[in-house]
């Protein structure tokens, strides 16, 4: 859901900051340099960006790293023996067991190794794909998620889109159009940024499909049936992207190019839509890593709520029969979406920085 | 409201009381009360004013983008012999681009830093329906030629920050021209670039007028106008207060406000006196005027400074600068931007290390210490910045911005340290009643004497000021000049003034140092170096410089201004 | 329902002779309403005896499914308890897990925020990192895994939520503590000679925890969200909790019979939430009042 996402990425790169003196903006770019050294700088400038990529790219990693080791971490804390309470929860009783009925268990998920081996276990099951067996289907964890995955990423996938579609179409129309439509559009966002899941799906579904009988009250993974739950996830979307679009959006508006290009004869619409929507939306844009993995998140709760197939289902009843490397399983993947989508944006911004190309 | 001007029966624009306020129909803000004024084609009219005269409005009413809550009315808005009156935004859009074109400041941000410039030049033929993808982009690169950018092919496709400042500026004004219009309108075309720019701009509006379009001129720079206007316009307030041709304008100005603009400008010429007609009380109170020294009180040698830019490469931003600064005197630091001055103030005021070379403070080491053992000597030397709103606090009001600067070893006692405030106050011109105001309540120049009042509470033998009357309106600038000059004499503080306008350098400098590009280009007596320049790169700043044209002095009888204060001679040591 | 007659929650107004203080004139009519909904919940947390008669356990077979109705105000559940009771004893325990998670989450983020921020340099880039793992664990997610390892508990909930939470606020701190150390004021006061730490106690500290009031009330309301979401996955605190989630969580099979089920609490949550930002920015405003920025 919307955690209010901070200025997260525009900090400039690394400039000496000037405080309060008046800082010296590069105006006197010198005129064009012979053709040679421009050869040399064009050289220099892709090596620098190289560099960059491979930089973001290495802290990406370290990131997944550091995530992997929190997950381990986390399971390590498991309250009594481990394999007490898997065979606890696959007989559903609630007893203690003597060593030699445990040893089995043990010894085949590895829990009497030392920790640390199991932890470079794990780690080294991370890099070729092995994301753990779980507890409940004694199936390997990414061969269940590869199963149940689709209709989550097509719910997410479409709600993203949705989202984007609604906030810019929203933006475009009211930012800046007199204190009453600015403030109502403004109002409005913030009204549907806060709103929870649960609540908006269950009110959609029952107006829509119970009430009206527009859609299916159970849609499975047709396509009349992706309309609520991707309007339920997308809706609290747009209006955090909106939010943020629309502030860039009223900023750009009063820049002296968008006065140039009025002056030219460009109608309000021409402007908002050619000169505006591109500066305005580069602040959403960076947030797309964040806003996928909330997405696949809530649409645990969404399908939860429509009773949509997927992997929302799975995690939840992996969480309440406690097992441990299905849920793991299903966060690391998410979090390396996360950082994956992350880095894939960033390496986009790094690579059209403009003040990357000046000199 | 009551000029007289006569339009002729040439006149390509005609505005007769024209009226503009903002607002709603409870409040509403009169911006242009009643202005007036004729142009014919291939002839300049400037509109000269301070902030807030209403001129940029009324520039604008010409292409109706005054906004959404701004109400027009004239008895007479006319051009081309068509009214400018009750127009919709389609026939505005008509009109923008085509017939006349407008040219904002600072390309910078008046062009699309996402697009080429290239495709912003095209832009108005593309609107108007003029030629194919093809001819228009060959119709692109015919214009950024015309305004003497080389290379046009390859400047087309670049972007605005990959171009220097004066190619910019041209490609701005080609995107205005692009369709030829018969009238050209210029919102302060100069203010914010460098001088070498600004010449360029200029440049290239004479060329436009001389291909016989009229031209609108806006500016509170009555310098800039001078080359090109025929006729002058001064605004202040939403009216018209002097109406006329230039030359007379500048010569024999019949509005004391005129008399007032003409006499604020600092440059060669008003060195030495005073700028504004303010007069001030001088209280010496407890400052001590400093005496004059053996050693200067701030010396530079060979200082060196290299950034790291964000595409990697290593910047030698200050290149081996070396200065004095004896006390008492003001040593004057000009450069365009980019020029590595405001770094050296950084310097001087060791808030950076510089890489090589050093900065001695009254005879002792000053950059090259830890911080704590600079601590103690801050207080000698302080600093007044561009913008002073940056440099307060904003939750604090201007009592407790001075109070911050008073030390506890100096001022121990409660009613002491309010003693000094009261003192500071007077120096520098404020009112008791401010001490109770927060800055973002004061007027820009009251803001400026908050800060200079702040660098004064330490009783600092240096104060270095960075760009400090840039922000402010002609005669509010004066106005802060005056006050640094009249603290100096009576204070004896030194001054290390950066500013990269040559006319407020010459005005209050002593010595004067030229920087380009991190080198220290040329060194002297403020006259020396700016009346007579060795060095080429002196000499095209000075020449490039928009000296107000006035006839020989024999014409030129000027209107009646105080007695000219004469720079003091070396104080007498005080006991 | 009751009509409240206790005091708005922003105080009596100043007596002032002929003008009202500043923060009672600009009152709109939304942050009237926002603060009579907190107000009101407030006292169900504390007192929730004084709004709601029946008790919310009892059970009445006679009465079950009921549709909203004068009788009883948002219905009955399958047991034929009331819901409206059950909504206002619920109140004092998603809200206690609320501000408990948003404590947690504060505490957090300002340590990491305000650490990275005004050291700097090597300290900055490790806290940075660690920010950026804890943000590739979305709330819920991070939650569930806390569950599967945990078991769910209230506990469970607070220590998830406000880890989960705690990112997002840790980056909005560390960057107003960013802005405010590279300030031209900083500078000046560097000029002036003060020491470090008398610039980061009167100016970096003040300046940089100034929008703290909106961060705050926005966690709160996103606490209580989540906590409740949590729960109507049915991993929250065990029934018969009437923990606003919880209840959510029964009402969820009876969605097509019984809407108010389900909708009814999801509303107290949504008015709680929005009322509390509200107030939040409103006070956030009051205080910007002659701020510069």
């Amino acid at each position: 859901m919307s955690t209010p996402m901070p200025d997260a990425v525009l900090v400039p790169h690394g400039e000496g900051h000037d405080g309060g003196l008046s800082s010296e903006v590069g105006g006197g770019a010198p005129g064009a340099p012979p053709a040679s050294s421009r050869a040399e700088d064009a050289r220099r400038r892709r090596w620098v960006l190289a560099r960059r990529v491979a930089g973001r790219v290495l802290g990406a990693i370290f990131v997944l790293w550091a995530a992997a080791s929190f997950t381990f971490f986390v399971q390590t804390l498991l309250p009594g023996s481990r394999a007490t309470l898997l065979l606890n929860e696959s007989s559903g009783q609630q007893k203690n067991y003597t060593a030699a009925e445990l040893a089995p268990i043990n010894h085949e998920y590895g829990f009497s190794k030392p920790v640390l081996t199991q932890y470079v276990d794990y780690i080294g099951g991370l890099v070729h794909g092995n994301f753990g067996t779980s507890y409940e289907q004694h199936q390997p964890v990414l061969s269940i998620i590869s199963r149940e995955v689709g209709p989550t990423l097509v719910l997410t996938l479409t709600s993203l889109l949705l989202a984007w579609v609604m906030a810019l179409l929203f933006t475009i129309a009211t930012a800046k159009r007199g204190r009453v439509v600015s403030a109502i559009g403004s109002g409005l966002e913030i009204v549907t940024a806060g709103l929870p899941y649960y609540w908006l799906g269950v009110i959609l579904l029952v107006v829509f499909a119970i009430d009206l009988d527009v859609f299916p009250v159970q849609g499975g993974t047709s396509l009349s049936g992706l309309v609520l739950p991707a309007l339920t996830l997308g809706i609290p979307l747009a209006g955090f992207i909106g939010q943020v679009t629309r502030d860039e959006f009223e900023k750009v508006l009063e820049q002296p190019f968008v006065t140039s290009a009025r002056a030219r004869g460009m109608g309000d619409l021409e402007v908002r839509l050619r000169h505006v929507l591109r500066h305005a939306v580069l602040p959403a844009i960076t947030l797309s890593g964040w806003a996928l993995g909330a997405l696949i998140s809530g649409a645990v709760i969404v399908e939860t709520v429509f009773a949509r197939p997927g992997i929302g289902q799975v995690i939840v009843t992996a969480a309440e029969s406690r097992d441990v490397p299905l849920v793991s399983g299903v966060v690391m993947l998410v979090a390396t979406v996360y950082v994956v989508a992350n880095l894939l944006v960033d390496i986009a911004y790094t690579l059209i920085d403009p003040r990357l190309r000046a000199r | 409201m009551s000029i007289h001007h006569s339009p002729g029966a040439g006149d390509l624009l005609r505005v007769e009381n024209l009226r503009v306020s903002f607002g709603d129909h409870e409040h509403q803000r009169s911006v242009v009360k009643g202005v007036s004024f004729s142009l014919a084609p291939g002839k300049c009219l400037a509109i000269v004013g301070e902030s807030g005269s209403g001129k940029s409005v009324t520039a604008r009413t010409l292409v109706g983008l005054t906004g959404g809550r701004s109400h027009v009315w004239a008895d007479r808005l006319e051009f081309d012999g068509r009214g400018l009156l009750g127009l919709s935004d389609r026939q505005w859009r008509a009109i923008r681009g085509k017939d006349i074109g407008f040219i904002l400041q600072d390309a910078l941000v008046s062009l699309d830093q996402l697009r080429p410039v290239g495709k912003e030049i095209e832009e108005a033929l593309r609107l108007h329906g003029w030629g194919t993808r093809a001819s228009r982009h060959e119709r692109a690169v015919e214009l950024l030629e015309l305004v003497g950018v080389p290379e046009p092919e390859v400047r087309a496709r670049q972007r605005p920050y990959e171009l220097s400042g004066g190619l910019r500026q041209r490609a701005l004004i080609a995107s205005a021209l692009s369709l030829d219009p018969k009238l050209v309108i210029a919102d302060e075309p100069t203010t914010a670039l460098d001088v070498t720019v600004q010449a360029q701009v200029l440049d290239q509006l004479e060329a436009t007028k001389r291909r016989g379009k009229a031209l609108i001129l806006i500016s509170h720079d009555l310098a800039v106008v001078s080359r090109l206007a025929d006729t002058v316009a001064v605004m202040s307030d939403g009216e018209i207060l002097e109406y006329g041709p230039a030359r007379e304008l500048f010569n024999r100005p019949k509005h004391e406000y005129t008399q007032a603009l003409i006499d604020a400008i600092p440059s060669a010429e008003s060195r030495g006196a005073r700028l504004s007609p303010v007069s001030r009380r001088v209280a010496l109170g407890q400052s001590k005027p400093f005496q004059r020294s053996a050693t200067p009180v701030l010396q530079a040698e060979q200082l060196t400074k290299r950034f790291r830019g964000p595409d990697g490469v290593h910047r030698t931003v200050v290149d081996e600068v070396s200065f004095t600064l004896e006390q008492g005197e003001t040593l004057g630091i000009v450069g365009e931007s980019g020029s590595g001055k405001t770094t050296t103030a950084r310097l001087a005021l060791a808030l950076a290390e510089p890489d090589g070379g050093e900065v001695r403070l009254a005879g002792e080491r000053w950059t090259g210490l830890p911080e704590r053992g600079r601590r103690e000597r801050r207080r000698q030397i302080t600093v007044v910045y561009q913008d002073p709103l940056s440099s307060f606090d904003p939750r604090w009001s201007v009592e407790q911005v001075l109070l911050d600067s008073l030390s506890r070893d100096e001022h121990p006692s409660a009613p002491r340290r309010r003693a000094r405030i009261r003192e500071l106050l007077e120096l520098v011109g404020l009112e008791q009643e401010h001490l109770t105001r927060r800055p973002l309540q004061l007027s820009g120049g009251q803001r400026q004497r908050v800060a200079i009042a702040r660098a004064l509470g330490p009783e600092p033998r240096v104060i270095v000021c960075d760009e400090p009357v840039s922000a402010l309106d002609v005669s509010i600038q004066a106005q802060v000049l005056d006050l640094l000059s009249d603290l100096q004499s009576e204070l004896g503080v030194s001054y290390l003034f950066i500013s990269h306008d040559l006319g407020v350098i010459h005005h209050i400098s002593d010595r004067v140092l030229v920087m380009s590009e991190g080198k220290v280009v040329e060194h002297g007596s403020a006259d020396d170096v700016l009346i007579r320049p060795q060095h080429p790169y002196t000499q095209s700043l000075v020449a490039s410089l928009p000296a107000l044209e006035r006839p020989a002095a024999a014409e030129y009888t000027p209107a009646p201004v105080p007695a000219p204060r004469s720079k003091p001679a070396i104080p007498v040591p005080v006991a | 329902m009751s009509s409240i007659s206790s005091a708005p929650p922003l105080g009596p107004a100043v007596a002032r002779p002929l003008s009202l203080p500043r923060w009672l004139a600009r009152l709109r009519p939304g942050v009237i309403l926002a603060g009579l909904v907190i107000a009101f919940f407030a006292v169900a947390v504390i007192v929730p005896s004084l709004l709601a008669a029946d008790n919310p356990l009892s059970i009445n077979l006679a009465a079950t499914l009921q549709a909203p109705s004068l009788h009883h105000i948002l219905g009955t559940d399958a047991s034929g308890r009331d819901l409206y009771s059950r909504v206002i004893y619920g109140a004092r325990q998603s809200v206690l897990i609320g501000l408990g998670a948003t404590a947690l989450s504060m505490a957090i983020a300002i340590a990491l925020g305000g650490l990275a921020g005004l050291a700097g340099g090597f300290v900055d880039a490790i806290i940075n990192r660690g920010i950026e793992v804890l943000f590739a664990f979305p709330v819920l997610l991070l939650a569930l895994l806390f569950v599967a390892v945990f078991g769910p508990s209230a506990t469970t909930e607070i220590i998830a939520v406000g880890l989960g939470t705690a990112p997002g606020y840790a980056r909005m701190i560390r960057g107003q503590v960013l802005a405010v150390r590279d300030s031209g004021y900083v500078e000046s006061a560097r000029a002036l000679g003060h020491p470090y730490h008398r610039i980061v106690r009167r100016h970096i500290f003040p300046n940089a925890m100034r929008p703290l009031v909106v961060i705050m009330t926005l966690g709160v309301a996103q606490s209580i969200v989540w906590a409740a979401g949590l729960a109507f996955l049915g991993l929250g605190v065990p029934p018969p909790a009437s923990e606003w989630g919880a209840l959510l969580d029964a009402g969820r099979d009876f969605v097509t019979q019984a809407w108010w089920l389900e909708v009814m609490p999801g509303l107290a949550i949504v008015l709680l939430a929005l009322s509390i930002t509200t107030i939040g920015r409103y006070i956030q405003q009051q205080l910007e009042g002659g701020i510069a920025r």
